[in-house]
């Protein structure tokens, strides 16, 4: 099944992400220049909000000076506080609901969006420790956060978002324009 | 004239709706006077059918009946009455309750029987005992009927009933004493012994093979078993015949669920491991229905290996209860001949109670497990010697959508590997119930700290898992 002889094996069998989740992607978030965050939306609804790997903050080596979940003088996401199996108490987002703000050490800041409707359940407190876990594992560790839409609204909350190769195709297009991010 | 009242008249109605015989109706009216049952049959039977068409006020408490039919003139419930009860008496002409004893076997006929049957003998006496002896179920339907007779007569005690055998020996020991010129006495060297059998009806004990029997090695039907099982058992055991199938099941196949695996309406996989168990139970106990409870559960994709997995299925309302060990063998038979996708074992009958010793300490229990592990690292060498390692695992993304979000302390309480290539080895595992082992794996997005990533400084991934043993020792294993 795998070349036992290479160092490092570029597993032939599908990932966990592979297995259970669709790739969904929204690319230049309010018009933002290459501000493009990926969904992976679990078989059971859930979706995690992630860095596409074409995020300004992936690029270029930077360095991560700041994440903060406050996102307004009354709203942080680390106050979330989800109970029971309904997930009562969890922030109710819209797609353009502010999730945290990052800020790189060269200044640069960017605001990371749900980019879906849905319950918040958790944000990534694990990556307010360690930062870099934000830039080496941007698909896993490094997420930003786990939502849950609404029942109804399962198979209509990837309307608006992208599907794999529609995002690939606006990379195409951006390298042909040569557009800098 | 029998001395009935006014309390007797909806429990006469309610037997004589049963298919109940007119001596038994009087046995649960608690009428003692011994001539009573000596009259004849049609006789009786006019009495109380005069006796319930006597309708001086509205009997029942329940008012939404009552109130249409006190309106309709006497004569038109008499009539409805007469006939629900002669339409009862057609349909099946034995007693359900006395089986047929207080019927023709107290007519003088019979009497004339046994005492030419004794006469035969030759014997010279001029006094008897006479002893009958009744068939064990008799015991079974007599306390029925008294749970039946009770929600008209809350106080009727079991005792107040006039008993089978008294009511016989009224009706027929004077002719027979009678016939043979002796007394009937208590105390005699001469004993004229009546036994009454009735085959058909012997099932009816069975129940209580299971509802009582278990718990004591019995497995014959005296009449005094079924006495004192019937003084032990609860009106709802005795009511609503219920009781437990419990073995322990390997599930072989990568592609089969635990239990039904239905979304929407719609089947997404086909068969499962519930099924395979319950549809032959079902029908060798020809039960209405199924509950079905394990002691955990695995994913379709993960196989259960070594003594397999407890479970037990609560059969509903079965027609059949009494199975010997050799009957249970051949249904395990059955069920493993059936598929290669599943196999039981420790197949057995247990007691209600049992069922709820698979689940308690489901928190302490250990589970083993062995896993295909695939890294993304080359290592020669896999080294993972941790015992009662502690994870911390939130509520894996994969059931977060049906459960709580919440951290689990578990602990891996050993591993072992087994190499067999550099991106891959086998993985042993023992770990406290409860714990998620594909999480463990790989880790689940980093929400299960420390996960075997952290451990070995690589990605990872599971392959394939099998559970290789659930600790638990019950059901108790059946030796081959």
């Amino acid at each position: 099944m795998v070349d036992a002889d290479m160092e490092d094996s570029e597993k032939k069998a599908p990932s966990v992400i592979d297995r259970y989740f669709t790739r969904w992607y929204k690319t230049d978030l309010k018009g933002k220049a290459c501000e493009d965050h990926c969904i992976l939306q679990h078989s059971n609804r859930i979706c995690v909000i992630t860095l596409a790997e074409s995020h300004p903050i992936l690029q270029n080596g930077r360095k991560i000076k700041n994440i903060n979940y406050q996102i307004s003088d009354g709203c942080s996401r680390l106050k979330n506080k989800v109970s029971g199996k309904s997930k009562r108490g969890g922030q109710f987002l819209t797609e353009f609901a502010p999730l945290c703000r990052i800020t790189c050490t060269d200044e640069k800041e960017y605001t990371i969006f749900s980019c879906i409707r849905g319950r918040l359940l958790e944000v990534n407190e694990a990556i307010l420790n360690k930062p870099d876990l934000l830039l080496e594992k941007p698909s896993t560790e490094g997420y930003i956060a786990v939502i849950l839409p609404k029942f109804e609204e399962s198979k209509s909350v990837t309307e608006g978002l992208l599907t794999r190769e529609q995002y690939e195709e606006v990379l195409t297009k951006r390298n042909q324009q040569e557009e800098p991010c | 004239m029998l001395s009935l009242k006014e309390k007797d008249r909806p429990i006469v109605r309610k037997l004589l709706c049963a298919g109940c015989c007119v001596r038994c109706v009087l046995r649960f009216c608690c009428v003692g006077t011994s001539s009573a049952y000596r009259r004849s049959y049609q006789d009786l039977h006019k009495e109380l059918l005069a006796f319930i068409s006597e309708e001086n006020s509205p009997q029942s408490h329940d008012a939404s009946g009552e109130e249409k039919s006190s309106d309709a003139p006497p004569n038109k419930r008499m009539r409805i009455d007469e006939d629900s009860v002669t339409a009862a008496q057609t349909d099946s002409d034995i007693c359900p309750v006395c089986l047929g004893v207080l019927q023709d076997f107290c007519d003088p006929g019979f009497a004339e029987q046994v005492s030419d049957a004794v006469k035969k003998q030759q014997y010279e006496f001029d006094s008897l005992v006479l002893t009958v002896s009744l068939p064990a179920q008799l015991s079974v339907r007599e306390h029925s009927c008294w749970l039946h007779v009770k929600k008209e007569s809350m106080c009727l005690g079991k005792d107040d009933v006039i008993q089978v055998k008294d009511a016989f020996k009224w009706a027929v020991q004077g002719k027979i004493g009678q016939e043979l010129g002796a007394a009937v006495v208590a105390n005699s060297p001469c004993e004229v012994s009546i036994s009454f059998i009735h085959p058909e009806t012997e099932e009816d004990c069975h129940f209580l093979y299971v509802a009582v029997f278990l718990s004591v090695s019995q497995s014959v039907f005296t009449r005094m078993a079924v006495v004192k099982a019937l003084e032990k058992i609860s009106e709802e055991k005795f009511s609503r015949c219920v009781f437990s199938v419990s073995c322990r099941y390997n599930k072989f196949s990568r592609e089969l669920p635990q239990t039904p695996w239905v979304i929407d309406g719609e089947r997404r996989m086909d068969g499962s491991v519930e099924e395979l168990i319950a549809a032959p139970l079902l029908s060798s106990f020809r039960a209405d229905g199924f509950n079905f409870s394990s002691s955990g559960r695995e994913d379709v994709d993960v196989r259960t290996l070594g003594n397999g997995r407890p479970f037990a299925v609560e059969l509903l309302n079965p027609h059949r209860a009494k199975f010997n060990r050799a009957e249970i063998k051949q249904l395990q038979e059955t069920i493993n001949q059936s598929s290669d996708k599943i196999r039981v074992r420790d197949l057995q009958i247990v007691t209600r109670d049992a069922t709820s010793r698979m689940k308690e300490g489901e928190e302490e229990k250990t589970k083993t497990y062995s896993a295909l592990i695939w890294t993304q690292k080359a290592i020669e060498s896999p080294d993972l010697e941790f015992l009662d390692l502690r994870i911390a695992q939130k509520t894996p993304l994969r059931v977060l959508h049906r459960r709580p979000l919440a951290v689990r302390q578990r602990l891996v309480h050993s591993m072992t590997t087994i190499y067999l290539d550099k991106h891959h080895f086998t993985l042993k595992l023992c770990t406290q119930a409860g714990t998620y082992i594909k999480e463990f794996v790989h880790g689940d997005f980093g929400r299960t700290k420390p996960n075997l990533c952290d451990l070995m400084k690589t990605d990872a991934d599971i392959l394939e898992l099998d559970v290789e043993s659930v600790d638990i020792d019950w059901p108790p294993a059946i030796p081959d």
